[in-house]
């Protein structure tokens, strides 16, 4: 049943939401990643409040999809989502890389709820995610498990040999997303280590592979929708999504991959023009 | 009856006795299970065994993803390929969220001879115990590479185990008590201790046979568990007898040796002599037991640190 526009209304506002709550906190921690989080949100959004069979009363569930974000600097979208979902309260999005804090600079499965896998070193959550479908098949599961790559990321070579098996054991159980902002840390993914043509490495590696607008609520819901149906072969789906996207003023900006040293920018920006911006 | 076998073929053994009482057991490869032993479990639950191919990092990492879902994954390879290829794998998805990955590496130290230093583990023991949660395991014996790789199915938490290829006789009766983080006392004395783990324990056994001709009274303690380390045996050693003298087969620097002297030092200052592999890549081999006598890792090279010791 394709996703109705009261649906995608709900998920559009929410994502807004939950991206003003990835600026503060990583405003109020000092440091963090805003570019990829922001480029991450909508796909997370839609995840978490339309897509994912999940109880958040219940986070160890054994029967729930999972949702593994391999590029775990961009937690703050994680914790964003896990927060408004009801895994934990919002005030805890405020201790962000604090001492002791459930929040931690990176996604920790033993202190978050909600959080599935322990991510952070870059390719290693892929590879983890592509152990839990082989698990879940092994113990006669039908639990689906997500997992989010970013592009500079699948320059990491465990992710082509998580790939590989997870294409030589017919993982169709398995969903990837990479989330295409096209930069790094360093700059452009062009320039620094190209990785396109991205669905044919996809492809020759024995998933299926579709590419979409990863902000658009409708192509995103689209390719969930049909990657659900298809049996034999791990799915992938390309996101073009831009960083920073809901900020004009770091978008698609390599410097905003992690926090400058000023942050004045983004704090009048919250003080200034939320409205326009946050709809 | 246990009889000699390279403790790695006991550790394929017991993974299918694991695999009998235990549906949740299930292992991960990375395309040497003839020389792991762990084809035998293939061949008894081929539906339960998974080949990474040659991709350690990721076989270690699929195994947490495995563990995660409530299986209790064995995942092994060679000691190199475990501690480096695949080192930050164990560390960041497996040791810091305690997932209940048991890494169990085979052809540890120099003792491989043949194949040379890009197959020889000898920095196994110092990368994996430096690693928090992490218990590290080094069983001397088949009767104890068997109850170590039960007990460790057993207990809840990550697991680094390392064995070596070659035959290793019989040290241990098949009643005797194993207990993870307890080393074993297999001969009582006086003079000097010798705490070794591995092949060296047989060594030890060696040296203390010859010293004990010599009138010498030698302590011998199989420590079969790196981490956490005896804490208490070597603190008795330390004020019962002279000396300690630490055996392994691999490098001096950080591994049983450097966990010994650790414990003594802060503990109960006595003169540590670290037996192993002294801070050197080693050349290949055509026979083990020569090759470990070049590189004096062996029974002469222990009793020779025990006379030193005993001068001092």
């Amino acid at each position: 049943m394709r996703i109705s526009r009261e649906q995608i209304a709900f998920l559009t506002a929410t994502a807004a939401r939950l991206r003003k709550n990835i600026i503060r906190m990583i405003l109020k921690a000092g440091s963090g990643h805003p570019g990829g989080s922001l480029s991450a949100i909508d796909i997370i959004t839609y995840l978490y409040f339309h897509h994912m069979r999940i109880d958040p009363a219940h986070p160890g569930w054994p029967d729930r999809d999972r949702f593994i974000l391999s590029k775990g600097h961009c937690a703050p979208a994680l914790y964003a989502a896990l927060a408004a979902r009801g895994y934990f309260p919002e005030e805890l999005l405020w201790t962000l890389r604090d001492i002791g804090s459930l929040l931690q600079g990176h996604p920790d499965m033993r202190k978050t709820p909600g959080v599935d896998i322990t991510t952070g070193s870059l390719g290693q959550g892929f590879a983890c995610a592509t152990g839990i479908a082989l698990g879940g098949r092994i113990l006669h599961k039908d639990f689906r498990v997500f997992v989010m790559v970013g592009d500079g990321e699948i320059q990491e070579g465990v992710v082509w040999e998580a790939a590989m098996a997870a294409a030589h054991y017919g993982l169709d159980n398995l969903v990837a997303i990479v989330d295409n902002n096209r930069l790094q840390t360093d700059g452009r993914t062009s320039e620094i280590m190209a990785v396109e043509p991205i669905e044919q490495k996809w492809t020759a590696f024995g998933w299926d592979a579709q590419r979409i607008n990863g902000h658009d609520i409708e192509k995103i819901d689209d390719a969930f929708q049909q990657a659900r149906t298809c049996r034999g072969r791990p799915q992938v789906i390309v996101a073009d999504t831009v960083k920073g996207k809901g900020i004009p003023a770091i978008e698609d900006d390599p410097a905003w991959h992690s926090l400058p040293a000023t942050a004045a920018e983004l704090e009048q920006f919250l003080a200034d023009a939320p409205r326009e911006v946050f709809e | 009856m246990i009889e000699t076998q390279p403790n790695r073929v006991m550790y394929g053994r017991t993974l299918v006795e694991l695999g009998e009482a235990d549906e949740r057991v299930v292992v991960f490869e990375a395309d040497i299970a003839k020389s792991t032993n762990t084809y035998r479990f293939q061949q008894r639950f081929p539906h339960r065994f998974f080949q990474a191919g040659v991709a350690e990092l990721n076989m270690v990492c699929m195994a947490a993803g495995a563990a995660s879902a409530g299986l209790i994954p064995f995942a092994s390879t060679f000691c190199v390929f475990a501690s480096m290829r695949a080192c930050e794998g164990i560390r960041t998805s497996i040791a810091y969220p305690r997932l209940n990955v048991k890494i169990v590496a085979t052809n540890a130290g120099v003792e491989i001879a043949g194949d040379g230093v890009t197959h020889q583990g000898i920095e196994d023991i110092a990368i994996m115990r430096a690693i928090p949660n992490l218990t590290v395991l080094s069983p001397s014996d088949p009767v104890t590479t068997r109850l170590a790789t039960l007990a460790i199915a057993r207990m809840e938490g990550p697991v680094y185990m390392r064995l070596g290829r070659q035959p290793a006789p019989v040290l241990h009766g098949e009643n005797v008590e194993f207990v993870i983080g307890r080393m074993i006392p297999l001969r009582e004395g006086q003079d000097v201790t010798v705490i070794a783990t591995g092949n060296m324990v047989q060594e030890a056994l060696g040296a203390a046979d010859a010293l004990s001709a010599e009138g010498i009274s030698v302590r011998v303690l199989d420590c079969h568990t790196i981490k956490p380390i005896d804490e208490e045996a070597i603190v008795r050693a330390a004020r019962e007898t002279r000396a300690i003298i630490t055996a392994e087969d691999h490098n001096i620097v950080g591994g049983l040796g450097g966990a010994v002297s650790e414990v003594v030092a802060e503990r109960h200052p006595c003169r540590v002599f670290r037996v192993g592999l002294r801070d050197v890549f080693a050349s290949s081999g055509r026979d083990s037991r020569r090759l470990l006598a070049h590189y004096q890792i062996h029974a002469e090279a222990i009793a020779a640190a025990a006379r030193r010791a005993l001068l001092a």
